[in-house]
Protein backbone atom coordinates (compact mmCIF):
# COMPACT_ATOMS: atom_id res chain seq x y z
CA UNK A 1 0.00 0.00 0.00
CA UNK A 2 1.46 3.69 -0.47
CA UNK A 3 1.16 5.56 2.57
CA UNK A 4 0.85 9.70 1.96
CA UNK A 5 2.60 10.91 5.74
CA UNK A 6 1.47 15.30 5.96
CA UNK A 7 4.70 16.99 6.86
CA UNK A 8 4.17 19.82 8.93
CA UNK A 9 6.75 22.70 9.92
CA UNK A 10 10.49 21.67 9.99
CA UNK A 11 9.56 18.38 8.77
CA UNK A 12 8.18 19.86 5.67
CA UNK A 13 11.14 22.30 5.08
CA UNK A 14 13.22 19.21 5.84
CA UNK A 15 11.65 17.29 3.27
CA UNK A 16 10.49 19.84 0.69
CA UNK A 17 7.57 18.52 0.57
CA UNK A 18 4.36 18.40 2.03
CA UNK A 19 3.49 14.81 1.52
CA UNK A 20 5.84 12.11 1.89
CA UNK A 21 4.55 8.86 -0.32
CA UNK A 22 6.02 5.69 1.14
CA UNK A 23 4.94 2.24 -0.20
CA UNK A 24 4.25 -0.12 2.47
CA UNK A 25 3.19 -4.07 3.35
CA UNK A 26 -0.30 -4.24 4.11
CA UNK A 27 -0.32 -4.76 7.97
CA UNK A 28 2.79 -2.63 8.21
CA UNK A 29 2.93 -0.15 11.62
CA UNK A 30 3.96 2.59 12.29
CA UNK A 31 7.11 1.80 13.64
CA UNK A 32 7.84 0.21 10.06
CA UNK A 33 6.57 3.27 8.53
CA UNK A 34 9.02 5.37 10.96
CA UNK A 35 11.63 3.25 9.90
CA UNK A 36 10.65 3.47 6.20
CA UNK A 37 10.50 7.35 6.46
CA UNK A 38 13.94 7.41 8.02
CA UNK A 39 15.62 5.80 4.94
CA UNK A 40 13.86 7.87 2.41
CA UNK A 41 14.36 11.20 3.93
CA UNK A 42 17.25 10.75 5.99
CA UNK A 43 17.03 14.95 6.76
CA UNK A 44 14.09 13.72 8.92
CA UNK A 45 15.33 10.69 10.76
CA UNK A 46 16.62 13.30 14.06
CA UNK A 47 13.24 15.36 14.22
CA UNK A 48 11.34 12.18 13.21
CA UNK A 49 12.61 10.74 16.42
CA UNK A 50 11.30 13.04 18.36
CA UNK A 51 7.88 13.58 17.17
CA UNK A 52 4.50 11.41 17.07
CA UNK A 53 2.72 10.29 14.25
CA UNK A 54 -1.11 10.70 13.95
CA UNK A 55 -3.68 8.48 11.97
CA UNK A 56 -6.69 9.43 11.45
CA UNK A 57 -6.17 12.79 13.57
CA UNK A 58 -5.69 10.83 16.78
CA UNK A 59 -1.85 9.86 17.95
CA UNK A 60 -0.71 6.28 17.23
CA UNK A 61 1.71 4.03 19.22
CA UNK A 62 4.79 2.52 16.99
CA UNK A 63 2.78 -1.05 17.33
CA UNK A 64 -0.46 -0.07 16.32
CA UNK A 65 -1.29 -1.20 12.24
CA UNK A 66 -2.02 1.04 9.58
CA UNK A 67 -5.07 0.85 7.83
CA UNK A 68 -5.40 0.88 4.70
CA UNK A 69 -6.47 4.85 2.85
CA UNK A 70 -5.84 6.52 6.52
CA UNK A 71 -4.74 9.65 6.89
CA UNK A 72 -1.08 9.92 8.39
CA UNK A 73 0.61 12.78 9.71
CA UNK A 74 4.00 13.43 10.74
CA UNK A 75 3.50 15.63 14.37
CA UNK A 76 6.98 16.94 15.12
CA UNK A 77 7.13 18.56 18.83
CA UNK A 78 4.62 21.49 19.56
CA UNK A 79 5.85 24.66 21.20
CA UNK A 80 4.81 23.45 24.31
CA UNK A 81 5.97 26.74 26.23
CA UNK A 82 7.48 27.16 29.74
CA UNK A 83 5.04 27.04 32.41
CA UNK B 1 -16.64 26.28 21.98
CA UNK B 2 -13.37 26.40 19.41
CA UNK B 3 -12.17 28.32 16.87
CA UNK B 4 -8.61 28.67 14.81
CA UNK B 5 -8.91 32.18 13.04
CA UNK B 6 -6.26 33.74 10.75
CA UNK B 7 -7.93 36.73 12.14
CA UNK B 8 -7.01 39.00 15.27
CA UNK B 9 -8.51 37.56 17.95
CA UNK B 10 -11.28 39.92 20.33
CA UNK B 11 -10.57 39.18 23.78
CA UNK B 12 -13.18 41.10 25.23
CA UNK B 13 -15.93 39.51 22.89
CA UNK B 14 -14.69 36.21 23.93
CA UNK B 15 -14.47 37.01 27.55
CA UNK B 16 -17.95 38.30 27.35
CA UNK B 17 -19.54 34.93 25.51
CA UNK B 18 -18.92 33.19 28.21
CA UNK B 19 -20.76 35.20 31.21
CA UNK B 20 -23.71 33.54 32.54
CA UNK B 21 -26.02 34.77 35.10
CA UNK B 22 -25.25 31.06 36.99
CA UNK B 23 -21.56 31.68 36.64
CA UNK B 24 -19.72 33.97 38.92
CA UNK B 25 -16.14 33.90 38.35
CA UNK B 26 -14.91 34.52 34.67
CA UNK B 27 -11.02 33.79 34.00
CA UNK B 28 -10.04 34.52 30.56
CA UNK B 29 -5.93 33.79 29.59
CA UNK B 30 -4.32 35.54 26.84
CA UNK B 31 -1.04 34.13 25.24
CA UNK B 32 0.44 36.96 23.49
CA UNK B 33 3.84 36.99 21.43
CA UNK B 34 6.70 37.56 23.37
CA UNK B 35 9.79 39.76 22.56
CA UNK B 36 12.68 37.91 24.20
CA UNK B 37 13.48 34.41 24.66
CA UNK B 38 16.56 33.95 26.53
CA UNK B 39 18.74 36.86 24.99
CA UNK B 40 17.17 36.17 21.15
CA UNK B 41 15.29 39.20 19.98
CA UNK B 42 11.64 38.05 18.52
CA UNK B 43 10.20 40.55 15.63
CA UNK B 44 7.22 38.08 14.75
CA UNK B 45 6.03 34.90 14.93
CA UNK B 46 4.01 32.57 12.41
CA UNK B 47 1.89 29.72 13.54
CA UNK B 48 0.86 26.97 11.54
CA UNK B 49 -1.84 24.15 12.57
CA UNK B 50 -2.87 20.45 11.02
CA UNK B 51 -6.24 22.10 11.17
CA UNK B 52 -8.73 18.99 11.26
CA UNK B 53 -6.54 17.47 14.31
CA UNK B 54 -6.12 20.67 15.87
CA UNK B 55 -9.84 21.29 16.18
CA UNK B 56 -10.00 17.93 17.19
CA UNK B 57 -8.22 18.03 20.01
CA UNK B 58 -9.40 21.79 21.14
CA UNK B 59 -12.31 19.78 21.14
CA UNK B 60 -11.81 17.11 23.44
CA UNK B 61 -9.84 19.51 25.55
CA UNK B 62 -13.11 21.59 26.14
CA UNK B 63 -15.18 18.24 26.90
CA UNK B 64 -12.33 17.01 29.44
CA UNK B 65 -12.73 20.33 31.06
CA UNK B 66 -16.02 20.42 31.80
CA UNK B 67 -15.93 16.77 33.00
CA UNK B 68 -13.85 17.68 35.36
CA UNK B 69 -14.95 21.38 36.92
CA UNK B 70 -18.64 22.52 36.33
CA UNK B 71 -17.98 25.16 33.17
CA UNK B 72 -21.15 27.27 32.53
CA UNK B 73 -19.41 28.35 29.38
CA UNK B 74 -16.00 28.36 27.41
CA UNK B 75 -14.22 29.50 24.27
CA UNK B 76 -10.76 28.40 23.14
CA UNK B 77 -9.39 30.33 20.07
CA UNK B 78 -5.76 29.81 18.69
CA UNK B 79 -4.66 32.67 15.74
CA UNK B 80 -3.11 31.00 12.94
CA UNK B 81 -0.65 32.93 10.45
CA UNK B 82 1.51 35.69 11.03
CA UNK B 83 1.78 38.02 14.39
CA UNK B 84 4.00 40.64 15.62
CA UNK B 85 5.02 41.26 18.88
CA UNK B 86 2.47 42.27 21.74
CA UNK B 87 -0.52 40.60 19.16
CA UNK B 88 -2.82 37.76 20.90
CA UNK B 89 -1.93 34.28 19.38
CA UNK B 90 -4.26 32.33 22.34
CA UNK B 91 -7.01 32.93 24.23
CA UNK B 92 -9.33 30.98 26.86
CA UNK B 93 -11.72 31.89 28.91
CA UNK B 94 -14.14 29.84 31.29
CA UNK B 95 -17.01 30.57 33.76
CA UNK B 96 -17.87 28.27 36.51
CA UNK B 97 -20.32 29.49 39.40
CA UNK B 98 -16.97 30.17 42.02
CA UNK B 99 -13.79 31.42 41.25
CA UNK B 100 -10.83 28.48 42.27
CA UNK B 101 -13.09 25.94 39.46
CA UNK B 102 -12.68 29.16 36.92
CA UNK B 103 -8.94 29.61 37.62
CA UNK B 104 -8.38 25.78 37.74
CA UNK B 105 -10.23 25.09 34.59
CA UNK B 106 -9.06 27.55 32.54
CA UNK B 107 -5.25 26.53 33.61
CA UNK B 108 -5.79 22.95 32.97
CA UNK B 109 -7.40 23.88 29.28
CA UNK B 110 -4.85 26.14 28.08
CA UNK B 111 -1.83 23.51 29.73
CA UNK B 112 -3.50 21.05 28.14
CA UNK B 113 -3.50 22.72 24.41
CA UNK B 114 -0.37 23.45 24.33
CA UNK B 115 1.10 20.09 25.00
CA UNK B 116 -1.34 17.77 22.66
CA UNK B 117 -2.72 20.76 19.93
CA UNK B 118 -0.56 19.87 16.37
CA UNK B 119 0.02 24.03 16.18
CA UNK B 120 3.35 24.70 15.69
CA UNK B 121 5.14 28.34 15.73
CA UNK B 122 8.08 29.60 13.60
CA UNK B 123 10.52 32.50 15.48
CA UNK B 124 11.36 35.63 13.19
CA UNK B 125 14.76 36.77 15.14
CA UNK B 126 15.70 40.22 14.99
CA UNK B 127 18.81 39.27 13.00
CA UNK B 128 16.42 38.05 9.77
CA UNK B 129 16.84 34.40 10.38
CA UNK B 130 13.71 31.85 11.51
CA UNK B 131 13.37 28.96 13.60
CA UNK B 132 10.52 26.64 13.77
CA UNK B 133 10.32 25.91 17.46
CA UNK B 134 10.31 21.82 18.34
CA UNK B 135 10.94 21.78 21.94
CA UNK B 136 13.41 18.80 23.05
CA UNK B 137 16.27 19.17 20.42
Amino acid sequence: MIVAVRLFARARDLACLDVLEVVLPDGATVADLRRAVAKITPALADLLARSALAINEEFADDDVVIPPKAEVALIPPVSGGAW
Amino acid sequence: MIQLTRDAIDHANLTERVRRSDCGAVVTFLGTVRDLTGDQVTVALDYEAYPGMAEKKMAEIERDTRERWPVGEMMMAHRLGHMAVGEISVAVAVSCPHRAQAFEACRYAIDRLKELVPIWKKEHWADGTTEWVHPGK
